[in-house]
């Protein structure tokens, strides 16, 4: 229970997080994706096989015998604050995080789960876990008919269907995908029915619901390093702006009033650095209060994305309303993730179970 | 050239020759300090052995082991914190022998006289004066200063007076070590809203200070004062917190032992502070391992900004949580107590006591300009005196 985080970045870390950010301004600038999100398909074209396969970021979790990069949560964090920071539609927390997270969980080293978990590592074929996209850890879900919000199906090759019996592999071909028109464009969202597809049984009810489990908490810890890159990214954006913007003669950072707000602003990011690298390092250490850890990062991370893209807009003044300025892109993915996965309020419940601060009776 | 074996090995010599067992403390911490092992950083004959920093920790743990007495740092930490390095970087030779090795065994407690009635924020605006006498170059103060704390138990202060009215106000200003036992010093408690006295008023008339103690040159004395407060905020923060260690540990007991006083509102008031301290906790020691591994930040100023906010809204939550209690005071007897320990005592002490924490050591409101000036680049407020003469300031 002693475990000390290690909550700084290791040069491995910082070499990926370079090579995601290159990667992604080359591929996926803000233009590109102001371009896309109304198209029906959002995602930069080849960005997904770039990043999954190219750099190797899909494999990240999965150990090399299993097809792999071997590494850990904490590098796959890194990939997700660059992808939070460009507000990049691409299936990985949904894909390379909880999906495969999922698998992992099921323990098996051949059948199909294995041979589907080489396959996603590999950036040849992509899943997700057919739950909708605000599921939080451990809360029970079954797919008895239609599942709303489903994240990222629209991307999936594979849909992960937690049954009363137990979970299913079924190709997304085979089963009925709805697209919904989400608040956030860049994280497409659909009515998933699979009813219809039988699928394969990768594991009995009991063990799925362990790795169901599993999955959401990884991609509960790992989505406040997605709100961490997105609020460093606003922060810095308004900075910017505020010290070119000129009005009554001088720039506009440079008066207190708003000067407090973006040093309070930083104050939330340096926390939320801390929370998601803390969130990152237990997950990958297998930490014993891991649980504990990514509920407080969830619940502080989410509410530090959605301030810092409500005052990036605000801070933009006119232009920070326009669809042209990609503010609203951050603004709407960092509401959006503030539901996903347990709200901040449900993950301030499993700290009060957790630590012994039980509501009135 | 002094490495962690080295290190130990002269720890152990030291023990050896000084068993802790049987020597008197005084008597070990002067030994400690002689041998270069009171802080290794410190050039040698002054305490130290030009060693790394971060090596400190290896004399420490094999000291700790030993049983060996420690110099109570909470006691004089404004002359650890701030006096020592301001010496060290502008003292002579004969004021660093003088004054160090005191300083360290804690023989001698010092106090900084900084604060003015009408110079807390603006600092600079000071107006104590230390006029120099042309015949023997010595320098006679007349000023007041304010919320000293340690002031009546000091024997020497760090001062900072205007030595030119005529200059800007950063400018004119000169950095002296001041002697708390000459006659023109009067030291007053000032009673503060928890109804004790941790600070003190300090009256300065016609005080004697020889030239010998004049620290940088004359009209310098902004510029030493700084090498002073970034080590103020340098020492701040330092340690390593356990989950639930400062004021939520406290508030967090009371729910747990309280069934009785829970309200839903309370709970989700608690809630949030507890995530907010938990993160803050996790800040410190991510501040804390990137100055172990030598990539200090401005983090540091995160941590007092968060601290203030947190220790003054869970002791609130405290309060009200507390219901018949909270209406409660346990003592408001004046003393002057020698350490402070914002965590102590009962919840509406706490409460009153932590009201300070966003004003001391710079207001909350300097501190996030600082952030925003220094951190994220914003660029300065107009400002319409610098270049005015301290004399012509309105005030």
């Amino acid at each position: 229970m002693s475990h000390e985080p290690d909550l700084l970045y290791s040069d491995t870390e910082d070499a990926l997080r370079d090579a995601v950010r290159s990667l992604l301004t080359d591929r996926a600038g803000h233009q590109t994706v102001l371009d896309r999100i109304e198209t029906g398909d959002p995602y930069p074209a080849g960005l997904w096989s770039a990043l999954a396969a190219g750099i190797g970021a899909a494999g990240l979790l999965v150990p090399e015998k299993l097809g792999g990069q071997g590494a850990s949560h904490r590098e796959a964090a890194v990939v997700l604050e660059e992808l939070g920071r460009a507000v990049t539609p691409a299936p990985y927390l949904t894909g390379a995080v909880v999906a495969t997270e999922t698998l992992l969980a099921l323990g098996a080293t051949d059948g199909p789960a294995a041979a589907l978990l080489a396959e996603l590592a590999a950036g040849e074929r992509t899943a997700v876990l057919a739950v909708p996209f605000t599921t939080a850890p451990g809360t029970p879900f079954e797919a008895t008919g239609p599942v709303r919000a489903v994240a990222d199906a629209q991307a999936a090759d594979v849909l992960l269907v937690p049954r009363p019996d137990g979970l299913y592999a079924v190709p997304a071909a085979e089963a009925a995908v709805t697209p919904l028109t989400p608040l956030d464009l860049t994280r497409p969202l659909a009515v998933v029915d699979a009813s219809a597809a039988p699928g394969t049984l990768l594991a009995g009810p009991e063990e799925a619901r362990a790795a169901v489990r599993r999955g959401l908490l990884a991609g509960a810890g790992l989505l406040a390093s997605e709100q961490l890159g997105l609020a460093e990214w606003c922060l810095e954006e308004t900075v910017r702006h505020t010290r070119e913007r000129y009005q009554f003669n001088r720039p506009v950072g440079s008066f207190q009033a708003l000067k407090h707000r973006m040093a309070q602003l930083w104050l939330d990011v340096v926390g939320a650095r801390a929370a998601a690298r803390a969130a990152a390092d237990a997950l990958a250490t297998g930490a014993a209060d891991a649980e504990l850890t990514v509920a407080v990062a969830q619940a502080y991370c989410s509410g530090v994305a959605v301030r810092a893209a409500e005052e990036c807009v605000q801070l933009h003044g006119g232009i920070g309303m326009t669809w042209e300025h990609p503010a609203h892109l951050a603004l709407k993915r960092a509401k959006a993730d503030q539901l996903a996965l347990g709200s901040a309020g449900h993950h301030q419940d499993v700290i009060a179970a957790l630590t012994d601060l039980p509501a009135p009776a | 050239m002094t490495d962690a074996a080295e290190l130990r090995q002269r720890t152990r010599d030291l023990l050896a020759e000084h068993p802790p067992a049987t020597t008197d403390r005084l008597d070990f911490l002067r030994a400690r300090f002689d041998a270069g092992l009171a802080w290794v950083h410190y050039p040698v004959g002054l305490g130290g052995l030009d060693a790394p920093r971060a090596l400190q920790a290896v004399v420490d743990a094999e000291l700790t082991a030993a049983g060996a007495p420690g110099n109570d740092p909470r006691r004089i930490g404004i002359g650890l914190g701030m006096a020592a390095p301001t010496l060290l970087a502008y003292g002579s030779d004969e004021v660093k022998a003088r004054f160090l090795r005191p300083l360290w065994t804690g023989e001698e407690v010092w106090c900084q006289l900084f604060s003015e009635p009408g110079a807390g924020s603006d600092l600079a605006a000071l107006g104590t004066r230390a006029v120099r006498d042309d015949a023997t170059g010595d320098w006679t103060v007349d000023g007041q200063k304010v919320w000293t704390s340690s002031a009546h138990t000091a024997r020497w202060a760090i001062l900072i007076a205007r030595t030119d009215p005529d200059l800007p106000k950063h400018r004119g200003i000169t950095y002296f070590v001041c002697d708390m036992t000459d006659p023109g010093v009067e030291v007053r408690p000032l009673r503060q809203i928890t109804g004790e006295a941790e600070f003190n008023e300090v009256f300065l008339t016609g005080v004697r200070i020889p030239d010998a103690h004049r620290l940088g040159e004359t009209g310098d004395g902004w510029r030493v004062a700084q090498t002073t407060l970034m080590n103020e905020r340098v020492s701040i923060g330092g340690a390593r917190i356990p989950r639930e260690g400062g004021m939520i540990g406290k508030a967090a007991a009371v729910w747990r032992d309280r069934p009785e006083l829970r309200t839903h509102a309370l709970h989700r008031r608690l809630l949030d502070l507890w995530v907010d301290a938990e993160v803050a906790r996790f800040t410190g020691e991510r501040l804390r391992q990137q100055l172990v591994a030598g990539q200090p930040g401005p983090e540091g100023s995160a941590m007092k900004l968060a601290f203030a906010r947190l220790n003054q809204a869970i002791s609130g939550l405290e309060v009200e949580l507390l219901a018949d209690d909270g209406l409660l005071y346990d003592d408001w007897t004046m003393r002057r107590p020698e350490l402070v320990d914002f965590t102590g005592r009962e919840a509406g002490y706490r409460y009153l006591r932590s009201k300070g924490n966003s004003i001391e050591g710079g207001t909350s409101e300097v501190l996030l300009n600082i952030v925003a000036e220094r951190v994220l680049g914003l660029p300065p407020e107009p400002r319409n005196d610098k270049d005015v003469p301290w004399k012509d300031l309105a005030r």
